[in-house]
């Protein structure tokens, strides 16, 4: 018999005060007690509906009733049949609008933690299992794998498994893409990241860091004089966009993507790092998605006295995950909600010293049922901020569509593949960010097993 | 790792190092730049390439010692790697059909201009360079830029070494004097840049300029490196590093390079007195 009690398990955490400070991990993780009497409110429903809001359809209900059961490796063994990266995916995944969203529990009281449940399996099994995957016999084929990202990661993965052999190609020092550079240690640590690439080399894959596709070496040049058979583009969405504004570019304007870059990979937080970051005491933050929480969380550990975040709808339009909001409210992050920059204040010596902005209001629902926020007349106001964080989404990096050869991409930059990633170049495959614009690190590893099917299927000439 | 194959000091703060990099080396064009980590704590800066070997399999940086980045790289010695060299990064040099070209350089900029000159020279089009320092114990390639330009003037700010004056006293007078440029490539320190682009500008001949803003990545990540090209943002790592002069904003690319002026001169100081005597 289930437990019925109506509320998840709490999430062991640092307190909001401690954690605001520190570049540590949030949140500590479920101990075994915890988990098997989270585990235990599961239904284990005969008709999982978990299961269907799960990109990579985890086998949900099965690794969860061998939790409880205290099984935790058996578990493990259920989770990776579907999902290669699930320390990361415990971690990262908006869980509220996918699984947790889809459990019947949560009708009427609060979901099984799914995601708290995904974290622990997979952390007991990198503690404890010293079992190293066995590198399987190889095939004889080639594929090469642009970017090192979720989806990157996974399509190489799932390859190398089936005997192919893999080269990953990154363009930045270490592997790992916006597990690295962009999700700070905070939510993400990074040996976590390095753990799961530790793993892929086990397999056999390859990583090529410091080679930059469209410029070191061309996707033509991979196919027609390196021998790959197949490419699968995993490039992402890294090109920050901005506003547009007055100010934008004075001293103290960054990019999220920037800043982030700034603290997660060159780890200008640590007094050993060459990398300069500016020390600011009064930070704005544009936009609402994960990314805009994260710069904001960061600035506020990096020691400013006070951050806000400006977002034009109001706090239940925010696209960012529920925890993370949650955590920013936590750790004293001021929401500036229907408020829209129109102009950066700058001093005389071209620094930030203040954002002018309309209030908003919220009208007629737009084509996704978002209520379109409408400026309110002669409602302007300024404030007093030294540094300014734009957050305000990405798009897909230009290199490879002006370095390839027939590869056809959509006005605004994402590569056009169909639904089993195949692009209009043969035997060249997409999926992520690249494909989708900016997305999840759910979908993009969605995306890279599914196109790592089709590479197998393509090359095997089926 | 990168090894450092050869080491020359060519005046008091600015060194040439060759660095076998096979993958650089095969792809390198004039105008290219690459990315370089010294060490593990290293931070990322774009340093633009001042030569490459194909057959040799190495690329040439000259760098000025100017921060703590560029100590730490100045303090390694032939047989030392670097951590990450990444690259070539930018958009080439477009170096055909060209006819007569100006070649502006200034100071450690001149470390660009000689490959891009290089190009132009062997593929038979007019090169007239002129290259601008302090003073003459800050000349730089003057024998290589003498083998690859038909005319070469060389201009120092206190009359030390070539002529007295800047670089815009000597373009003005060959413009004058009637040379018919199809186009005018600078490349310096920004100040210079923009005062050539202003020349050019009022003579009516096109101005490429070669930008060498702050930068992370150098792949369209960061956005660090944006500037106003005729009213709108543009990256230079990915747009770049060259644009038409003459829709640069120059007065805020100067305002924004000046971002972590603060921080590098703490870091510098305390290592290092050599600051007073170089070039910034």
């Amino acid at each position: 018999m289930a437990d019925m009690s109506p509320k998840k398990h709490a999430m062991p955490s640092q307190e909001p005060r401690v954690r605001n400070k520190n570049f540590d991990e949030v949140a500590l993780g479920y101990t075994a007690e915890i988990a098997k009497a989270e585990a235990a409110r599961c239904l284990n429903c005969k008709n999982p509906l978990c299961v269907s809001g799960c990109p990579v359809n985890i086998d949900i209900p099965g690794f969860i009733s061998r939790v409880a059961e205290g099984d935790f490796e058996g578990a493990y063994s259920v989770i990776s049949a579907s999902s290669s990266l699930p320390a990361v995916c415990g971690r990262v995944c908006p869980q509220e609008s996918q699984c947790e969203g889809k459990c019947v529990r949560g009708i009427r009281h609060e979901s099984v933690a799914i995601g708290r449940l995904e974290r622990f399996v997979a952390d007991y099994h990198n503690a404890n299992s010293t079992e190293k995957p066995q590198k399987p016999t190889l095939n004889g084929h080639k594929v090469a794998i642009v970017g090192s990202g979720p989806s990157g990661l996974t399509c190489a993965g799932d390859l190398a498994k089936l005997g192919y052999s893999v080269t990953v190609f990154e363009a930045l020092h270490v592997p790992g893409g916006v597990l690295v550079y962009g999700i700070p240690e905070f939510r993400l640590p990074k040996s976590i990241v390095a753990k799961e690439i530790d793993g892929l080399r086990e397999l056999g894959v390859e990583i090529a860091t410091n080679t930059v596709i469209g410029r070191t070496v061309s996707i033509d040049e991979l196919m027609d004089e390196e021998g790959f058979e197949a490419v699968f583009i995993g490039s992402g969405a890294g090109l920050p966009r901005f506003m547009n504004i007055p100010g934008e570019n004075l001293k103290g304007v960054y990019s999220a993507n920037e800043y982030l870059t700034r603290v997660n990979l060159m780890k200008a937080y640590r007094e050993d790092s060459d990398t300069p970051i500016m020390k600011s005491k009064s930070v704005t933050v544009v936009g609402g998605g994960n990314v805009a929480m994260d710069a904001a969380r960061s600035a506020l550990r990096l020691g400013a006295d006070e951050v806000s975040i400006v977002y034009r709808r109001s706090l239940d339009e925010l696209p960012a995950r529920k925890e993370e909001v949650e955590h920013a409210l936590e750790e004293g992050i001021k929401f500036r909600i229907l408020t829209n920059p129109i102009e950066i204040l700058g001093d005389e010596k071209g620094f930030v010293r203040g954002m002018k902005c309309i209030e908003m209001e919220l009208g007629e629902p737009d084509e996704r049922g978002r209520r379109r926020p409408v400026e309110k007349p002669d409602s302007e106001f300024a404030f007093d901020c030294d540094t300014v964080i734009m957050s305000i989404g990405t798009s897909p990096n230009p290199l490879i569509k002006q370095t390839t050869s027939g590869l056809d991409t959509e006005k605004w930059g994402g590569i056009i593949a169909d639904e089993n990633g195949r692009t209009s170049r043969k035997g060249v495959f997409a999926g992520g960010d690249a494909v989708t614009g900016a997305a999840t690190v759910i979908l993009a590893m969605g995306a890279g097993k599914t196109a790592a099917k089709a590479i197998d299927n393509y090359i095997k000439g089926i | 790792m990168f090894e450092i194959l050869v080491k020359k000091s060519i005046n008091p703060t600015v060194s040439l190092m060759e660095i076998y990099a096979p993958a650089v080396a095969k792809k390198a064009e004039p105008g290219q730049f690459i990315i370089l980590r010294v060490d593990e704590n290293g931070e990322r800066i774009p340093l633009t390439i001042a030569d490459f070997d194909r057959d040799k399999q190495t690329v040439t940086i000259i760098y000025q010692i100017v921060g703590s980045t560029t100590k730490k790289l100045d303090a390694l010695s032939v047989g030392d790697s670097l951590q990450d060299f990444v690259g070539p990064l930018g958009k080439p040099t477009d170096t055909e059909g060209k006819k007569h070209v100006a070649i502006v350089g200034g100071g450690v900029g001149c470390a660009i201009a000689y490959p891009v000159a290089k190009k132009l020279f062997s593929l038979g089009c007019e090169v007239d360079a002129i290259i601008g320092f302090r003073s003459d114990d800050l000349v730089i390639l003057k024998d290589e830029f003498e083998s690859v330009s038909n005319k070469l003037v060389l201009m120092t700010d206190d009359g030390s070494a070539g002529e007295k004056g800047l670089v815009t006293d000597a373009l003005k007078k060959l413009i004058e004097s009637g040379a018919k440029y199809d186009e005018v490539i600078t490349i310096g320190p920004l100040i210079m840049m923009k005062f050539v682009c202003k020349l050019t500008k009022e003579y009516g001949i096109r101005t490429v300029a070669s930008m060498n803003p702050i930068m992370i990545d150098g792949t369209g990540m960061c956005g660090g490196c944006r500037l106003t090209v005729g009213g709108k943002i543009r990256f230079a790592c990915v747009d770049g590093p060259e644009f038409d002069g003459h829709e640069i904003d120059f007065d805020e690319a100067i305002a924004r390079s000046s971002t972590y002026r603060d921080f590098e001169r703490h870091r510098y100081e305390d290592t290092c007195n050599l600051l007073n005597k170089a070039e910034l």
